[in-house]
């Protein structure tokens, strides 16, 4: 079972107690990384378990390269499959862990051994193989789990919530790798997750799950510039989410450039990276303001959009900064649609990731 | 140590614990210290006593085993499959606990007697029951199996579940997944399991003496020779069967917390 396998996920329902996932139909191009992006307890983890097979279906079909694996144990499948808290063998070594599945498979010993170190190298955990898990960081543990399931080359990946246990800057590091892996493996990934920079980082396509539905699919672009319910719209917070190249400059800080922006930003990342600003964190000024912000860009209102107190405005420089400014802003500034103003933002105001 | 009397109120239940520790201990204590080491060697050669003491272990071993090939795959169902009369099932097991056991033993007989029905099916295969070591073994696994599947149960219930699916994404069988990952796992809990029913086993007097009298196991024999000759010669048999089973008792449970042990 090598290579890597297109998904179709169709009419998929389950029903657990409190979950129930209905109806969900999804179309997973062979090599692609795709993450289903939704709020802690809408049942992504049923879902990737009943794709491995380990939950039985009420309904739907899962088919698999064409293959309909709907009745096929989880052994059979070819699925790899990494929990949220990594789930290592406790009496296993690392290296044990990572053999699990060749042997599995029945492989000699000295192929087991080298494949097992090879991927050991290929995720950093060479130096850890002979090590019990229980005395892994969570980084070095997510490392181990990963390694385990690629050793036997699946056909799909699924990855339930991989990051969210890590600290933020081994998660930066870890995203950054699973990044590369993908690129080098090629493996077809289904990543579940929570948090909507992850799904960003690392998506190309991303399907949106609410109340065991799926409400949005498409690029992050697509989801973020134009969700198509409130749910999406509020889930994502209606960010100003840029994608660009990171620029050292001389005097030791660091330059995001978009696409007819340069924006200064305060990041360790260099390439090509995210950034969002908060809408709340940007100001709007008819003239040039001499602050400490050391983002400020001429542009024209492309929309105005009334939201109650609160009113969002589109400024287009390129590109586009959403600002939230209140009514009564709005009305003193006596701003419209069209109008030439200045919008400024402190450089550690974006967030790169 | 200072912690054990760290208030009145601790101090006051470290008393109250040891009159109960000291209540077990100290019958036990001079029933060792009571007879010389000469006179124990002589009651081990005696060929009665080793023979029954040997018997003792042997039968309670037996019942241990059966105990463990159909107790281990029901206390895995139990601990891992939630289904309709499944508190009946984990009230059955935990029964024989509380029946006297003389009682569990005329329930025995009323299945395994003679002339009931496993008795006569089993008479045609040659294995009878009624005063003979079969009926010892069925005796001693009736009353101490409760022990063997409730700590294995328990062993399973402390295994994450999602173990075993991973190892079944990575290619392993139920079979495999449970042999591999599972049962490895649990096997300390199964292990004590096995060593508590054991040595339950080997001190049942109540349902091994309705079912056989003869041959004699270790407790029967102690209780012929204190009805027929009295304290003093039954005292070197139950001193010699005390010590054996605390012996055994200690090594068993060391060796089984040595491994595995936490790294």
């Amino acid at each position: 079972m090598k290579g890597s396998a297109s998904v179709q996920l169709k009419d998929l329902s389950i029903d657990l107690g409190e979950f129930r996932l209905r109806q969900i139909n999804l179309d997973i191009a062979e090599g692609e990384y795709f993450v289903i992006l939704g709020p802690t307890g809408a049942g992504k983890t049923v879902l990737l378990e009943a794709i491995a097979g380990l939950y039985q279906l009420r309904q739907g079909r899962i088919i698999l390269d064409g293959e309909d694996v709907t009745r096929f144990p989880p052994e059979r499948r070819g699925i790899g499959f990494v929990y949220q808290d990594y789930v290592l063998f406790p009496h296993l070594s690392v290296a044990g862990n990572i053999a699990f599945g060749l042997k599995m498979q029945r492989m000699d010993r000295g192929a087991i051994e080298e494949r097992v170190a090879e991927t050991g190298r290929m995720l950093g955990i060479d130096h850890l193989l002979h090590r019990s898990p229980r005395t892994l960081s969570g980084g070095e543990q997510q490392r181990a789990a990963l390694a385990r399931a690629l050793v036997v080359e699946p056909r799909l990946l699924l990855l339930d919530e991989p990051l969210s246990a890590l600290d933020p800057e081994t998660r930066e590091g870890l995203q950054r790798k699973m990044a590369r892996l993908h690129h080098t493996l090629g493996t077809t990934i289904l990543h579940v997750t929570h948090d909507f920079e992850e799904a960003v980082a690392l998506g190309e396509r991303i399907a949106v799950l609410n109340e065991g539905r799926v409400v949005q699919v498409g690029s992050s672009q697509d989801i973020f510039r134009k969700p198509n319910s409130k749910f999406v719209a509020r889930f994502v917070g209606m960010q100003n989410i840029f994608h660009g190249q990171v620029h050292p400059l001389e005097d030791g800080h660091q330059m995001l450039r978009l696409g007819g922006a340069d924006v200064a930003v305060v990041t360790d990342l260099e390439g090509a990276v995210h950034g969002s600003v908060r809408p709340e964190d940007i100001l709007i000024s008819r003239e040039r303001l001499r602050s400490s912000a050391r983002n400020c860009f001429r542009g024209r209102i492309a929309s105005i959009a009334d939201r109650g107190t609160l009113v969002y405005v589109t400024v287009r420089v390129p590109p586009d900064f959403i600002c939230v400014i209140t009514r009564r802003s709005l009305e003193e500034m006596e701003l419209r649609e069209g109008m030439e103003v200045y919008v400024a933002f402190k450089a550690s105001a974006v967030h790169v990731f | 140590m200072r912690a054990l009397f760290a208030d009145r109120m601790r101090a006051i239940f470290v008393v109250l614990g040891s009159l109960l520790v000291l209540f077990v201990a100290w019958p036990l204590l001079r029933t060792v210290t009571a007879t010389g080491p000469a006179v124990l060697w002589q009651t081990l050669l005696d060929e009665e006593v080793s023979g029954s003491i040997l018997l003792t272990f042997y039968a309670s071993l037996v019942a241990t085993l059966l105990a463990f090939i159909c107790g281990v795959p029901l206390a895995y169902v139990l601990a891992r499959v939630d289904f309709p009369g499944k508190r009946l099932v984990e009230g059955i097991i935990d029964v024989p606990i509380v029946v006297p056991h003389s009682a569990a033993g005329i329930a025995l007989l009323m299945v395994f007697g003679r002339r009931a029905l496993l008795g006569r099916v089993f008479g045609l295969l040659g294995l009878k029951f009624v005063s003979a070591a079969p009926g010892i073994v069925i005796a001693m696994l009736f009353v101490s199996l409760s022990f063997l599947v409730n700590a294995a149960r328990e062993g399973f219930e402390a295994v994450d579940p999602r173990l075993e699916r991973v190892a079944r994404t990575l290619g392993a069988s139920p079979w495999r997944a449970f042999w591999r990952i599972c049962f490895p796992l649990a096997w300390r809990s199964i292990l004590s399991g096995m060593i508590l029913m054991w040595a339950r086993g080997l001190s049942e007097f109540g349902a091994v003496v309705i079912l056989a009298y003869h041959p004699m196991v270790a407790p029967v024999l102690l209780y012929e020779r204190f009805e027929s000759f009295g304290l003093s010669y039954s005292r070197p048999v139950a001193t010699l069967v005390i010590l054996i089973c605390l012996v055994t008792f200690v090594v068993l449970r060391l060796t089984a917390g040595r491994k595995r042990g936490d790294v």
